[in-house]
C-alpha cells in the first residue's frame, strides 16, 4: 500500500510528519512525502501522478479546518476517490469535524505511531 | 591518607551503566583526577574562554533578562499585550508573526487563507509596526523580532519605525533571530535557495555594523535544530557551524570580525538531563570563544562571547499531566541559570496543546522571578564552577562538539549540508528514534510511560480564528495601497530589484520600500523574481 504524506498550508512544523514516514515504512508500507507548503491542489496532483492508495495531511497551526474542506472540492473536482486523514495539533473536538467533512480519520494531537500503523493495517485489510 | 582511586566504574560499583542523550557514558563518581588536566583550573568568570561566564560579576549585577514570546493576531492587539507584560516587569518582548508574514505574503494573498493573525502578529506594511509599538519605550524595553525567511525587511521596518519616531539608529537596541540555515533543518520557513538566502543574513550583518552597531542582527538558533530531532552534541556543533557561515561572508564583505562578531547571539534549547545541558552550554561557551579567537583573529574580548537566550525546550512538554510542566519548566530555568545564560524564555504549561493564557504565562513569569528573588540563584557566579564531574563534562563536550564541527565540514560544509538536506535525514532519523523510545518505555517519561493514570483527554485548544480581525488587515492593506503613494513604491521596487540583480547589499533600498509602504508580498516577489526559491530535497 502507498500513502502520500503532505504538508498543506503555511505551516513548517515537519518532525511529526516525517517520524509518521519513518514508522509507515518500517510497518511495511510504500511512502512518498510532499515536502513543505503545498497548496491542496499540488497535493491532489502529487496523490494522482504517484497512484497512491491514501493521502495523509499533516497539520499544526490550527487550519485543518479549512484545508480538510478544500481537500474535499479538490478531490470531488479531480474524481480522486481514496481515503485521506488528518494529524498535527488538532484538537479532539475537530475529530468529528474532520470526519464529518470527508476524512476517513482525524488523528487527535498526542496519537501514537503504533495507532496510526494499525489503521492502516486494518484499511490494508479492507482494501 | 588513603590513595584516591583513578577511575571508579559503573562495574567497579556494581551499579548499571549509564549514557546520557549525547552518547556519553556517565561515571558514578568523579574525583579531582577526572579534571586533573582541565583548563578550568586558571579561567574566571568574564575572562576568556568565558566557560564561567562571559561576565565577571553575571546576575550578582543584573539578573538574566526575562523575555517570554508573544504576539497575537492584529498589531493593535500585540500593542496591548505589550503593554501588559511591560506593566508585569517583563524587560524584553519578543514578537511572534503569522506564518503570512514569516513567508512574504500579504494578507490578502490566497495562499494566506486561514493564516492571517493566526499564530503572531501580521505585518503587510510598515504601518502595522507602527500600531504595534506605539508608546512602547524602544530605550528603556529591548525587542526581539521571531522572523527568519523575511527577517531582512521586518529589521528594515524595525529601523525605519524607529527613525520615523525620532530614535537615533545609532544607538538602537533589538535583536532578530533571522537565522535562515536553521530553517531549512527546522520550523521551514524558508523562501529562496540556500546561498541567496544567507547572502541576505550577511546583508542585514554588514548594514547593522556600520549603521545600528548595536543591533543584534541574527540570533543563531540550536533550540530547532535541537527540537527536529538533534542530540545536545548536534545543537551547538551546528548552530557553531551556521554562525561560521555568516561570519565568512560578513568577513568577505571586508567587515572587521570585531564589528561584529559581539553582535551575534543564540538561542538554544533546554530539555533532558540537567548536567548535560549545562555541560553543553559551558563548553560550548569556551569552544565559540576559542573559534572566534583563533580561527578568526578577535582582539576584542566581547566578540569572543556566546551570548545566549536559553529556555525552557516544548520538545520536553506532555500534554500528559499538563501540570507536570510547571515543575519541569522550573528545572529548566534553573539549569539555564545555573549556565549562565543572559536571557529566558519558558514555554507555559500548557503550551503542548494551545496557546498560553495570560495566566499560563504568568506562571512562568513567576517561575523565573521566584528564581531570581527566593532562591539566591543570583549570588554567585557560577555556582556549579570547579565540580569534578560538571568540570570533566564541560571540557568532553568541548571536545565532542569539535569532533561534530568536523563531520559537517566532510559533509562539505553546512551550506552544502543544508541544500542536500544530509543534516535533516539525520536529524529526522534521530527524531523517529526518540519517539519510538519514549512510546516502547525505552526512554523514561513521567506521566507518558511510567506513572501514568487515566486522566480526563486534555482538550487542544487554539485561540478561535478571528475572521473579523483578517478582514480588517485586508481592508486596511487595501486603504493603504489606495492612499501612498504608488508611483514612488514602483521606484523603491525597481531598486531592489536593480541591487539584487547587481548583487548589492538590498538593506538601503528595502528600508525605502518600506518607508514608502510597499508590503512585505511585493519586496518578497520582486526578490523572488531575482533569486528563485528554494527547492526542498525530500528526505525523511
Amino acid at each position: 500500500m502507498k500513502v502520500l504524506l503532505s504538508k498543506p498550508g503555511l505551516d513548517g512544523h515537519d518532525v511529526g510528519v516525517k517520524v509518521l514516514a519513518h514508522g509507515l515504512i518500517e510497518a511495511g508500507f510504500e511512502v512518498v512525502y510532499t515536502g513543505l507548503r503545498k497548496s491542496i491542489e499540488e497535493i491532489v496532483q502529487m496523490a494522482l501522478d504517484n497512484k497512491v492508495d491514501s493521502v495523509g495531511l499533516s497539520i499544526l497551526s490550527g487550519t485543518h479546518l479549512v484545508l480538510a474542506e478544500k481537500m474535499k472540492e479538490v478531490m470531488a473536482e479531480n474524481n480522486l476517490d481514496i481515503p485521506w486523514f488528518v494529524g498535527g495539533n488538532v484538537p479532539a473536538g475537530d475529530v468529528e469535524k474532520l470526519e464529518f467533512i470527508g476524512a476517513n480519520k482525524a488523528f487527535p494531537t498526542s496519537t501514537k505511531v503504533s495507532e496510526v500503523v494499525a489503521y492502516f493495517n486494518e484499511i490494508k485489510v479492507k482494501a | 591518607m588513603s590513595e584516591v582511586k583513578t577511575k571508579i566504574t559503573a562495574e567497579d560499583m556494581g551499579v548499571k551503566k549509564v549514557h546520557l542523550e549525547s552518547g556519553i557514558e556517565v561515571d558514578p563518581i568523579y574525583t579531582a583526577e577526572d579534571t586533573e588536566g582541565s583548563s578550568i583550573k586558571h579561567e574566571m568568570p568574564g575572562e576568556y574562554p568565558f566557560t564561567r561566564g562571559i561576565h565577571s560579576t553575571m546576575y550578582r549585577k543584573r539578573p538574566f533578562t526575562i523575555r517570554q514570546y508573544a504576539g497575537f493576531a492584529s498589531p493593535e492587539e500585540t500593542n496591548e499585550r505589550f503593554q501588559f507584560l511591560i506593566a508585569n516587569g517583563q524587560s524584553g518582548l519578543n514578537v511572534a508573526f503569522d506564518l503570512p508574514t514569516q513567508c512574504g505574503l500579504d494578507s490578502d494573498d490566497p495562499r494566506a487563507l486561514g493564516e492571517v493573525g493566526r499564530v503572531g502578529m501580521t505585518v503587510d506594511t510598515l504601518d502595522d509596526f507602527e500600531i504595534a509599538f506605539k508608546n512602547i519605550d524602544l530605550d528603556k524595553i529591548t525587542v526581539s523580532l521571531t522572523i527568519n525567511g523575511t527577517a531582512i525587511i521586518a529589521i528594515a521596518m524595525y529601523i525605519a519605525m524607529a527613525e520615523k519616531a525620532g530614535y537615533d539608529i545609532s544607538s538602537l537596541r533589538g535583536t532578530a533571530q533571522n537565522d535562515i540555515l536553521k530553517e531549512f533543518i527546522g520550523r521551514g520557513t524558508w523562501i529562496f535557495p540556500v546561498d541567496k538566502s544567507v547572502k541576505l543574513v550577511v546583508d542585514t550583518i554588514e548594514y547593522c555594523a556600520k549603521h545600528v552597531p548595536k543591533y543584534s542582527p541574527v540570533s543563531v538558533c540550536g533550540y530547532h535544530i535541537r527540537e527536529s530531532g538533534a542530540n545536545p552534541i548536534q545543537e551547538m556543533a551546528y548552530a557553531f557551524c551556521i554562525a561560521k557561515a555568516y561570519t565568512d561572508g560578513a568577513l568577505s564583505r571586508g567587515i572587521d570580525i570585531d564589528d561584529f562578531a559581539s553582535r551575534l547571539s543564540y538561542n538554544f534549547d533546554i530539555y533532558g538531563n540537567l548536567f548535560e545541558q549545562i555541560a553543553k552550554f559551558r563548553g560550548g561557551r569556551r569552544l565559540w570563544a576559542k573559534i572566534i579567537r583563533e580561527e578568526y583573529g578577535a582582539k576584542n574580548d566581547k566578540s569572543c562571547w556566546l551570548r545566549m537566550i536559553a529556555g525552557g525546550g516544548g520538545g520536553g512538554l506532555t500534554k500528559e499531566q499538563p501540570e507536570n510542566n510547571i515543575v519541569r519548566s522550573a528545572y529548566y530555568a534553573l539549569i539555564s541559570a545555573l549556565s549562565g545564560t543572559q536571557t529566558m524564555a519558558l514555554c507555559s504549561y500548557d503550551e503542548a496543546y494551545t496557546i498560553p493564557t495570560e495566566h499560563s504565562a504568568e506562571i512562568s513569569l513567576r517561575t523565573m522571578q521566584i528564581m531570581i528573588h527566593e532562591m539566591g540563584i543570583c549570588d554567585t557566579v557560577d555556582p556549579l564552577g570547579g565540580s569534578y564531574y560538571v568540570e570533566s563534562l564541560t571540557d568532553r563536550f568541548e571536545k565532542e562538539i569539535k569532533e561534530e564541527m568536523k563531520t559537517v565540514d566532510q559533509w562539505g560544509g553546512i551550506v552544502n549540508a543544508v541544500a542536500t538536506g544530509k543534516i535533516q535525514e539525520s536529524v529526522s532519523k534521530q527524531a523517529y528514534e526518540r519517539e519510538m523510545g519514549m512510546q516502547t518505555g525505552e526512554v523514561d517519561k513521567v506521566g507518558v510511560n511510567i506513572f501514568t493514570r487515566e486522566e480526563e483527554n486534555k482538550e487542544v485548544e487554539f485561540h478561535p480564528y478571528n475572521q473579523e480581525a483578517a478582514d480588517n488587515q485586508v481592508e486596511k492593506l487595501k486603504k493603504i495601497k489606495a492612499s501612498r503613494n504608488n508611483e514612488k513604491v514602483q521606484e523603491c521596487l525597481t531598486t531592489i530589484k536593480a541591487d539584487a540583480e547587481a548583487d548589492k547589499n538590498l538593506m538601503p533600498s528595502i528600508i525605502e520600500a518600506v518607508k514608502a509602504y510597499a508590503t512585505v508580498g511585493e519586496i518578497v516577489q520582486v526578490m523572488k523574481d531575482v533569486y528563485g526559491e528554494f527547492e526542498e530535497p525530500i528526505f525523511f
